[in-house]
Order: structure tokens, then sequence, then C-alpha cells
């Protein structure tokens, strides 16, 4: 009997101890608002802090905290926060920082192979993703790496992609119920997309979805001949999940290549759309396209806001998102049905959708020999930086980039492992160019207020239950707004680009925000 | 990624197995339309990189730099060219440099003569030529290396014609109404920094002032047409055209 309950004792401390994260307190994110532990917070893509210590008639007083000095320039990553603990990560490394002092606790890294080239974007990290025991890490040579949450060492790493074929990671992966997903980079390089999902506990593939319909499946007919096998459809940017309905959304890159469409003759299924996938098999429940036959870069690189609201009276389970396109769309997120959408920053490639949201292309609105000026830009009206869904406010937080673009189409020929872009564009002049946070109605995308920025963001948005905005500019500029009203009320000059999302957590029960700016983690509080 | 590392001995790398003794900017161009534009636009112009199209590049002094550059890149903003071999290389940086090169044009003026009405003129009241004079304006040195003639004569002569992109010419009124009035020397979303025409900085918060106009297409500089004579337009124009920079 003593042994038995010794066996069970060392049973359940070893469960206790595997269970530091379990799947459940990451679904219940509500109930540790001290604590940020997926990408957006909550598995719903919200990005909003129900914490409320800051607010506009304190928030004269924030000082910095401490800051922390990356190894790199330019980081993307959207911390995570367990425990007074903080993880962050960067290109092929990710470290465990004291949430008090900024002071490092464990560093691990992985050395890029000399052989590995970044192909349209930069080597960056979005940030690591915790579950159980482990952390996990996308790599730039596109491994997904599980580590020992307390100590930074390796527990297994799996290979997900070939570098050599242009596959590359700087997603955030998604931690679902006992499964970790990602996706890839490489829509500049003629890749054939995905979104996988791996066992958390073994490493092993639990599933893979291509983004990209095969010969006999659906939607292959949308690619003329075998543009299919190098039609792009990247999944670079991290979905969010319905733990009740059990779905991951993800949206999907842009066609190769970027600017010809002529060899790819069709809509291009799934590039530019968003999936609904099974999250226990892959398997595909539903999908939307914004942008058919894409001729411009507009992924749908973008994370879903999972938000539920009354549509004609009835309680809906929705899905919003603010696409690289400039239209914001509604769908219901059980069938992906398109519910409402309207454009929200300036473009000229449509005249509008139609009753099923597919755009009503206006003439002249794609690349040409020549050139042709179109908005938005290549970079779209906003885009892998995080958006945020107020619950207290019922508004989606969008940081928004009014730029246009002479878009040119040139010749491509495919080469795996190299770039293939089929043209390139001219951006207007930076006089000519600015950025907003925009606030609008979930529900409709109807414009509730406006903060006009110096220039197009790449910085995201954190949105607060003490009513307040937070994000940053690319002079540097980090800034909280009234969440009602989108006036300033704070501003604090960091001396680097910010193209960050902000996090916000506590420490002894204080609030505190962070923010990535170039190569310095700033964290505030009072 | 070391950038000593030899420029054929790079791994990926297929060295040409010739000399690249007269570079083709065509296929230069072929390449960079390909591989460079998402960064540095359809014709150098810039975009999310810098822009290309002038004569002296920050990081490629010279050409040997400028095809080590492309070949090593500037991690972890500009990917490594590992696909290039010597004759790409060649072909782009000549195409680069083709964007920045003032073509030779004739210069019909005496630039001896060009010294003086650059002197009686009171230029060097806003402008510093190798060394001398004052900060207010762009800096001339090796302005004919920038520059060719057509160019300089026009902003002689209808100065607001050829401002920079990012050039503005700014006026500001405080709370207490003191009006400022300057070059643009920085600007965010909620602060500008203004230089005056006697060279002092203001940097001032946006929401504090009473206004701020941006005169777009403005500039102090005057127009020197009607002003100077023709041929001492010549001779300025000749004058600053053999400002070559110092070796």
């Amino acid at each position: 009997m003593r042994i038995l309950c010794g066996i069970l004792l060392s049973a359940v401390l070893s469960s206790a101890a595997a269970a530091q994260v379990p799947f459940e307190r990451i679904a219940n994110a509500d109930k540790e608002p001290g604590n940020w532990l997926t990408y957006s917070r909550d598995l719903l893509g919200h990005r909003f802090s129900p914490l409320k210590e800051i607010t506009a008639e304190n928030i004269g007083n924030l000082k910095v905290k401490w800051a922390y000095q990356f190894p790199n320039d330019r980081s993307e990553v959207s911390p995570i926060v367990v425990d007074n603990v903080m993880y962050v990560s960067g290109p092929n490394w990710a470290a465990a920082l004291d949430v008090h002092t900024g002071r490092q606790l464990w560093h691990w890294n992985r050395v890029i192979p000399k052989d590995y080239h970044n192909i349209g974007f930069l080597q960056v990290s979005r940030g690591p993703a915790v579950l159980d025991d482990k952390l996990y890490v996308a790599t730039l040579d596109c491994y997904l790496v599980a580590l020992d949450l307390k100590s930074g060492a390796e527990r297994w790493s799996t290979k997900v992609g070939d570098y050599h074929l242009g596959h590359s990671m700087t997603v955030a992966p998604l931690a679902i119920e006992g499964k970790i997903v990602v996706g890839v980079s490489g829509g500049e390089a003629g890749i054939r997309g995905f979104v996988d999902a791996y066992d958390a506990k073994t490493g092993k593939q639990a599933w893979r979805f291509w983004t990209i319909p095969g010969p006999g499946e659906p939607g292959h007919e949308t690619w003329a001949g075998d543009s299919w096998k190098t039609g792009g459809g990247p999944t670079w940017v991290t979905g969010a999940y319905d733990p009740e309905l059990k779905l991951v959304y993800w949206g999907v890159g842009n066609p190769s290549p970027d600017w010809n469409g002529d060899a790819r003759g069709g809509d291009n299924l799934y590039s530019c759309s968003f999936l609904a996938l099974d999250g226990e098999t892959g398997k595909l429940r539903w999908h939307f396209q914004f942008t058919p036959h894409d001729t411009h870069d507009w992924d749908a690189a973008h994370t879903p806001v999972l938000f539920n609201a009354k549509i004609d009276g009835r309680d809906r389970k929705l899905i919003g998102t603010a696409n690289r396109n400039a239209f914001y769309y509604v769908l219901d997120r059980e069938t992906g049905e398109f519910i409402a959408g309207q454009s929200y920053a300036k473009q000229t490639w449509a005249k509008g959708l139609d009753v099923k949201g597919k755009p009503i292309v206006a003439p002249d609105s794609v690349p040409t020999e020549n050139g042709a000026l179109i908005w938005p830009n290549l970079n779209g009206a906003t885009v892998w930086f995080s958006p945020s869904y107020s619950p207290d406010t019922g508004l989606f937080y969008v940081a928004v980039r009014e730029i246009g673009s002479v878009y040119f189409k040139r010749e491509s020929q495919f080469k795996p492992g190299t770039f293939y872009p089929g043209g390139g564009e001219n951006e207007l002049a930076p006089d000519d160019a600015w950025g907003e946070i925009r606030a609008l109605d979930a529900t409709t995308g109807e414009t509730k207020w406006n903060f006009k920025l110096q220039s197009p963001p790449w910085a995201g948005v954190l949105s607060t239950a003490g009513s307040l905005v937070f994000s940053g500019s690319d002079e540097g500029n980090f800034y909280a707004l009234d969440a009602r009203t989108g006036k300033p009320v704070w501003d604090f000059q960091t001396g680097g680009p910010i193209g960050a999302n902000p996090i916000s957590f506590t420490v002894d029960g204080k609030q505190r925000i962070a923010i990535s700016a170039n190569r310095v983690l700033y964290v505030f509080g009072f | 990624m070391g950038s000593a590392m030899p420029v054929a001995a790079r791994p990926g790398r297929a060295p040409s197995g010739k000399k690249a003794a007269h570079a083709d900017v065509a296929a230069g161009k072929k390449l960079f339309e390909r591989h460079c534009v998402l960064c540095h636009g359809i014709d150098g112009k810039g975009g999310r990189g810098p822009s290309l199209n002038r004569a002296r590049l920050a990081h490629a002094p010279d050409d040997a730099a400028l095809k080590a550059l492309i070949a090593d890149g500037i991690p972890p903003v500009m990917p490594e060219g590992w696909l290039f071999d010597d004759n790409d290389l060649a072909n782009l940086a000549a195409y680069v440099r083709s964007l920045g090169k003032i073509p030779p044009d004739p210069v019909p003026g005496n630039p001896g003569r060009g010294a003086d009405v650059y002197a009686k003129s009171g230029c060097s009241g806003c402008h510093i030529l190798d060394g001398a004079g004052a900060g207010y304006g762009p800096e001339l040195t090796g302005i004919g290396e920038r520059r060719n003639t057509a160019f300089l004569l026009k902003a002689i002569m209808k100065p607001s014609a050829t401002l920079a992109e990012d050039f503005m010419f700014v006026k500001a009124t405080t709370a207490s109404g003191e009006a400022i009035e300057g070059i643009r020397a920085n600007e965010d979303t909620f602060t500008i920094q203004i230089k005056d025409s006697g060279g002092e900085y203001h940097s001032l918060r946006k929401d504090e002032l009473k206004d701020l106009h941006k005169l777009r297409g403005e500039t102090p500089m005057p127009s020197f047409e009607g002003i100077l004579s023709a041929s001492d337009m010549q001779d300025l124009v000749a004058y600053l055209a053999s400002q070559r920079g110092k070796p």
C-alpha cells in the first residue's frame, strides 16, 4: 500500500510538474490577467488585457521599469509571461527573463545555417508559445523546437520544412489542446504552403493542411497548368482557436509569383484566404478568399479576431479581420458565411464587395509593364502586426497604412529557393503617406474614430480594460490613446522604430506594459 | 556571415570562370528587377530599403565594396546575394551605379569667376562648401558629383522645383504666439524639430502649437533668376559642377 501511495504521489507530482501551463489555463486566460499565456493573450486573437490599473487619469506617471537589449535589430517579438517569467525570442534564439528586473534567466540559440537565406522578409521571430512544461520556438531554418520551460534545454526539435526550397518560420506558434500549430513563410520563393500541427509532447506531426490543393482536391482547378506547384500560399502569421468549436483559424498569404499572375490563371485557392481547420484532424471546415487571383502581395497575413455579437437580433459566433487589401470583413466563424464588409482605408482596386463578400474589381488595378498607381501598397492597408478587439467597447482597433504605390509587372522564372516576385513597386513619397490607428465597429467595420500617425506603422495594437489603446510608430513613439475617443493621453520616445506587438501583465499585482522598439524591449509601470 | 570572406569563395556561389571585364548594365537591370525591387523599388528609388539612385552609397564607397555588399548583404535587414556569380555581381553593381551616375555634360562657364559669383551672391550665408559657410541649407561640398549642370541651373533659377523628396519648409506658431519658420530637421507623430535661418533648432510638441503649416513646394532659398546675369549664372554653375569633393 505504501509503495502504491508512493507511486501515486510521484505520478501526481510529475503530472503537476508537466502541467505547469495546461491548455485549460490558456483557454481560460481571463482568469489570470496578470499573465500573457499565448500570442494574443487569449486564443480568440483579441490582444486585449483585462487589467485596468493604468488609465487615462494616471498614465502620466508611467515610467520605464526596465529594458532588455536584444542581439538583433528590429525585434518583432510578442513576449509570453508565465508566473513571473517572461519568454522572448528572436531569429533562432529564445530567452527567459525575470519580470522584476529584466535579468536573463536562461538563453537558448540554434545556429542559423550558413546556407540559409531569408527571401522576401527580415530575420525575425514574432514570439514563442507555451504549453504544459515546454516553450515552443519556430526557427528560420524551419524547425519547431520544444524547450524545457525551466532551463531552456531542448526537449525535441522537428523539421517542418526545407529552407533550401524557401520555407522558413518567423511565426509565433499557437498552442491548442495537445498540439502546436505553425505556418511557414516563403510566398516570395514559390513554395507550396501549408499549416502544420505537431504533438506537443513528442514533436510528431499530427496533421498537415496544404494551402494549395493538389490534383483531385477541391480548388485544384483554380490554378492553371502546373502553377499550383509553385503557387506560394504561405502561412506566416499566428492564427486563432475556438476551444468550443475546436476550430483553428489561420490566414494564407499571397500566390506566387507575387505581381505577375499570367501563368497562374484562376482564383488561386487558398491564397489570400482564411481557413477554418478542425484542430484534431486538420481537415478544412470552410474557407473564405478575400482577394481572388491576387497580384499585389496582399496576404491574408492577419491574426483572426473571434468574437460573439448580435446580428439582426440573433447571437452569432463571428470572426473579424481588417485585410491587407483595405477591406474589413465580418464572417460567421461556424460556416464562413460573409456577413458584412467595407473598406477601412484608401483603396483603388475594387468598387466594393458583392453580397458574398467577393470584390468587385475596378479596371486598371493590376501591375503593368509601365506601372500602375494603386492603393494600398504591397504591404497593404495593414499587415502582420496585430489588431485588437475590446469586449468593453465592441471596437476593433487596427493600425492602418495609408500609402499607395506604382506596381510593375516583370517576367519571372522559378528556381527553387530563390526570389520569385514577377515585378515590384515604387512607393509614394514619405509625405504622401501616413498612418492611423482606426477604431472600427467590430460588427460592421464602420469607423468610429481615427488617430493620425506621421508615417505608415509597423506596430500592433493592445487595448486594455483601463480604456486605453497602446501602439507604436516607425519614428519610435510608444503611445496610448483613449479607447473610446482616440484622444492621445501619453507618449514616450523609445529611440528606435517600433515593429512589434505590445502586451500587458502584472508584477506583484502591478500592471506592466511591454513593447519592443528596434533592439530594446521596454517594460513600463508605476 | 563575415563580410571579409572573398566573394567567389562564398558557399553556394558558382564562380563564373571568366573575368567580368565589361559589366552589362542591361543584364544587371534584369537581375535588379528580379531580386532587389521588393525593398529598393523598381528603379532604385527606395521603399522599405534605401534609395540607390545617388552617386555615393553609404555602405559601398567603391565598386568592390558594392559587389561585396550585394554578395554578403547587411544582416538582418538585407539578405546576402548568395545566388549571384561574379558576372552577376559585376552586372548588378554596374546597374546600381548607373542609377546614381551623373552623365558628363558640357559646362560652358568659368569656374574661377563662378567662385566670385558664389561669394558675392551670399551663398555661404546658408550653405557650407569645403568647410566654410553656414549650415542652414544643404551642404554643397562635392555637389558636382551628385548633380548635373541642368539640375544645378534649375536649383538656382527655380529652387522650389528641385526640392529633395523629404525636404519640408514649415511654419509653426507656439501657444504664446511666437512664430517659428524653418526647415524640418525631423518629425514624429507627437513632435517636430525645426532649424531656423539662424541655425537654431526648435523642438516642439505638436499638441502645444497653435498651428503648424507644412509649406510643401516652398523653400527659403531665393530664386536668382533675373538677379544674376546669364554669364554669372553659367559661371556659378561651372563652379558648383567643379566641386567633386575631396579624394
